[in-house]
This record gives C-alpha cells, structure tokens and sequence, in this order.
C-alpha cells in the first residue's frame, strides 16, 4: 500500500492531486491518502482529511511507501519504521507554506538512504512509476543522536 | 540530587516527532510535557501531558490564549528547565521559564536546514541555549551545536 501524507496544518493539493492522476492510470496499486484542510476530492484515491497519530502510525507500518510533503514528522515516522519515503517540498511562493524551509529539507536529506526527492510534479511521476523498486531500509533508531541527548541531559543535571 | 523537574515542549507535526526523539535524555527527570493536540498523549502514556491552543503568529488572538495557558502552566509546574523543539508554544515557555529562573534550551528544528527559524531567533535573547541541528546554520547564526535527531 502506498500511503500519501501531507500534515495536518495545511493543504497540498500539488501533491495529492499528483499522485491521484498516477492512481487513475495504476488502479492496481493500493493507495491511501491524508490531505489535510482542502476542498479536493481526489478522483481515484481513498483519502481522509485528518488522522488520529495512532491511526497514521499504523498506516506507516502498513504501507510499502510513503509518499509526503518534506516535513520532518512525515520523513522521521517513515524512517523510524524502516518505510522508504518519496517528498515534494512545499513551496512558499504558491502559498503551500510560509516560507522554503521544506526545499532546504529536501535538498539537505536528498540521498540519505531511504529518502527520495521529487522537486516537484514533473519529477515526482517517474519515481512513482517506479514505486515497486523501493525497498524497506533498517529502521533508523528512535532516539536522537547520542551527542545530542548527552548534552540535553547534562543541561538538565546542570540545572 | 533532587529530581529535576523539565518541561518539554513542543507544537505538533514534526515538531512533536523530534520531541519525542530526545525523550531518553529527561530518563532521571519529573517531566511535563505539552504541545498542541491531545491525541499525542498516546506517544508518552503515564506521563503529564498539557494542552494549550494550537496557532500560528498570523493568529494573534489564538497566540494570546495560547501564551497565557503556558504562562499558567510555567507558574505552577515551576520547571527547573525549559527544552522546546518549537515553536511558538515553545518560545512562550522559554520567555516565561526564564521569568520563574529555569534553564532554557531551545533546539531549533532539524527542518531549519539553512536558517535558524523566527521563533529560534526570536528566542535567543531569552534562551539560556539555542542550538542548531545543522553545523554550519549554528556558526553562521552564533548558536551552539550538539548532534541532530536525526
């Protein structure tokens, strides 16, 4: 199953809109999308606007691939659940976000293993043709970096 | 030593996700955690978990809700420390926690890949810590570094 999520604090239409014209042609392949705040009715995907973070973890661990917005709550579950992961960054300037922070992301994580890049619609539909290729990588810890927590321990026993 | 009381804080989405990252280093610690839905009390069962109004800066009449719950959860939790991922909940709570003497680290998101976010660089005035997950977004902006969640 191919699970589409694009956070709940903003619509993506680019992207569902996108994937769905992939689905008309590829009815074979199971999909499930989160849309979030729209008023699109996506043509051949069965679509929910919000889910409740159980249900969106259950999704993860049942899709074969994750197809999302470059937001870090999408790209972090996926990896943690050993899911490959498709993003399209947002872009501020068609008012899908406030700023280009999500290109940034997208250019910064572009080749990290598991993690596939689609700049926008055009590129997005050659790698969704090759969806089947994309395999499950080991999942990735689900603690930050020891450095990291280190120092957050020893900035609260400093306290 | 006494336990350390921390409040942890963060807004939703990916925000919460890196929270919930950095979980293990509060191991020896009385936590409170709070963000902006209540489903995420499923990802820390058993614990303290607030809830204060989700908003954007766009939204000034929600932020202001927002500020006054953390404000009030600030006064009587009393934390010791204050660590947010962001963000405006959590640059609310650092503002108020230094108010009431508590350490403050803010850890800008990992989504901030070429520049410190606004309220990251809003909150260093404040802020005992602000740190960058990226090295070279952490010289250029003048704040610390000290590995990422990813």
């Amino acid at each position: 199953m191919i699970f589409i999520t694009v956070g709940y604090q903003m619509a993506f239409d680019r992207l569902v809109q996108a994937v769905d014209a992939w689905k008309g042609f590829h009815s074979d392949s199971p999909a499930f999308a989160q849309i979030g705040p729209s008023d699109l009715r996506p043509a051949h995907l069965e679509f929910v606007d919000f889910t409740e973070p159980e249900d969106f973890t259950r999704l993860v661990r049942e899709a074969s691939v994750i197809v999302a917005h470059a937001g870090m709550g999408s790209i972090l579950t996926a990896l943690q659940h050993g899911k490959p992961i498709v993003v399209m960054p947002r872009r501020a300037s068609l008012r899908e976000t406030r700023n280009d922070h999500q290109v940034a992301t997208a250019e910064r994580l572009r080749g990290r293993p598991g993690i596939h890049v689609a700049m926008d619609e055009t590129e997005l539909g050659p790698i969704l043709d090759r969806l089947s290729e994309l395999e499950e990588i080991p999942p990735i810890s689900s603690e930050a970096s020891p450095e990291l927590i280190t120092h957050i321990r020893r900035f609260i026993a400093e306290s | 030593m006494k336990r350390r009381r921390v409040l942890a804080v963060a807004s939703g989405g990916g925000h919460w996700v890196q929270l919930m990252r950095i979980r293990p280093a509060f191991a020896d610690a009385d936590v409170t955690y709070v963000t902006v839905r209540a489903t995420y009390a499923s990802d820390v069962p058993g614990e303290d978990l607030r809830v204060v109004p989700d908003a954007t800066r766009w939204d000034r009449l929600k932020l202001l809700s927002m500020a006054m719950k953390l404000l009030w959860i600030v006064a009587t939790v009393r934390p010791h420390v204050v660590i947010s991922t962001g963000a405006a909940p959590g640059y609310f709570a650092i503002r108020f926690g230094r108010w009431f003497g508590a350490r403050t680290c803010w850890i800008d998101s990992v989504a901030n890949a070429e520049e410190l976010s606004l309220s990251g660089r809003k909150a260093i005035p404040h802020a005992t810590q602000v740190l960058s997950q990226w090295p070279d977004v952490a010289s250029a902006s003048g704040v610390g570094h000290a590995g990422s969640v990813l």
